[in-house]
C-alpha cells in the first residue's frame, strides 16, 4: 500500500442488538479494521447504546451474544468506546447500566468528534 | 502543462449497506459512481456489505418495466472496469454463493452476477485506507 496507511476510523453504531445481524457484521468490520493496524474508535448513538447494556439474555431468542465482543476490545487495541450522553438518558439509562466503562460526550460535541476522524463508517 | 483549469480528481471507495428493494441507497450509490466517473474521478472499489449483497444476485428478475439494479452494476463493471466486491461472510449468511463455494456445498448454480467478485472484509478496509474518501451508502 502507498502513502500513510494508518487512519483514524470512527465506527458509528445506532441499532440495538439481536433484532438483526447488524451488530455482528458491524463488529466484524470494526475488528478487521483494527487487525489492519488502524486506529479504531466506536461511537454508540441512539439505540446503539443498548449494545453494551447489562443483563442481555440473547439465548432466550436463540441469538448470539454481542456484548463480550466489546469486552474484548482491548485485545484488538480498540481504545475508545464513546457513548452519546443524551442517547443514554433518553432511554432511562446511566453509566452504571453499562457493561464497561465508556467515555460519554454530549450531542453538541458529536460533530467535532466526527470531524477529527479520517474515516467514518456508519451502518 | 496547464493544470489551472483541471479540477483535482479523487479516488473514491464506496460501501453499500442495503439492497435494491430496501432503500434508495444502492440507486444513490450507482448514480454517484456514474457521476464521479463522468467527472474523471477514480472509483477504487465498490464494496457490498450487510444486505447490500442483494445487489449481486444473478437471478434477481424484476418485471420488464422496472430497472434491474443487478444488471446496471454488471454493465457498469463491464464498461468501466469497476471492482465490485461482495463480502464473503455477509454473502454466505444470505445464501449468495460464487461457483466455487456453490460446488463445495453441493449446489450447481453460481448465484453471483457478472462483474462481481466475492472476497473478504479486508478488501473494504484496504479500499478505505487507499482511497481519498470512503462513502458509505446505508439504509
Amino acid at each position: 500500500m502507498t502513502g500513510p496507511t494508518k487512519k483514524k476510523f470512527l465506527f458509528v453504531m445506532q441499532e440495538a442488538p439481536h433484532g438483526s445481524c447488524y451488530a455482528q457484521e458491524a463488529l466484524d468490520l470494526l475488528l478487521t479494521t483494527a487487525a489492519f493496524g488502524q486506529e479504531v474508535s466506536v461511537l454508540l448513538l441512539d439505540d446503539g447504546v443498548f449494545l453494551i447494556k447489562k443483563g442481555q439474555q440473547p439465548d432466550r431468542i436463540d441469538s448470539k451474544e454481542i456484548a463480550p465482543v466489546f469486552l474484548s476490545f482491548e485485545i484488538y487495541d480498540v481504545r475508545r468506546v464513546i457513548v452519546e450522553q443524551e442517547s443514554l438518558h433518553e432511554r432511562g439509562l446511566d453509566q452504571k447500566d453499562l457493561l464497561l466503562p465508556v467515555e460519554t460526550i454530549p450531542r453538541c460535541r458529536i460533530g467535532a468528534l466526527i470531524a477529527c476522524h479520517d474515516r467514518v463508517v456508519n451502518s | 502543462m496547464d493544470s489551472t483549469h483541471t479540477p483535482p480528481t479523487m479516488k473514491f471507495a464506496i460501501q453499500i449497506n442495503s439492497g435494491p428493494y430496501q432503500s434508495e441507497s444502492s440507486e444513490s450509490a450507482y448514480q454517484f459512481v456514474r457521476a464521479a466517473l463522468r467527472k474523471g474521478h477514480e472509483v477504487y472499489r465498490v464494496f457490498f456489505y450487510y444486505d447490500g449483497i442483494d445487489n449481486a444476485f444473478r437471478y434477481a428478475s424484476p418485471p420488464d418495466d422496472e430497472k434491474s439494479m443487478v444488471q446496471r452494476w454488471s454493465q457498469l463493471a463491464r464498461r468501466h472496469d469497476i471492482d465490485l466486491v461482495v463480502c464473503i461472510s455477509a454473502a454466505q449468511r444470505r445464501g449468495l454463493l460464487c461457483i466455487e463455494e456453490a460446488r463445495r456445498v453441493g449446489k450447481v448454480d453460481p448465484d453471483l452476477a457478472d462483474g462481481f467478485r466475492i472476497s473478504g472484509l479486508g478488501q473494504l478496509v484496504e479500499a478505505a485506507i487507499e482511497a481519498d474518501r470512503l462513502l458509505v451508502f446505508s439504509a
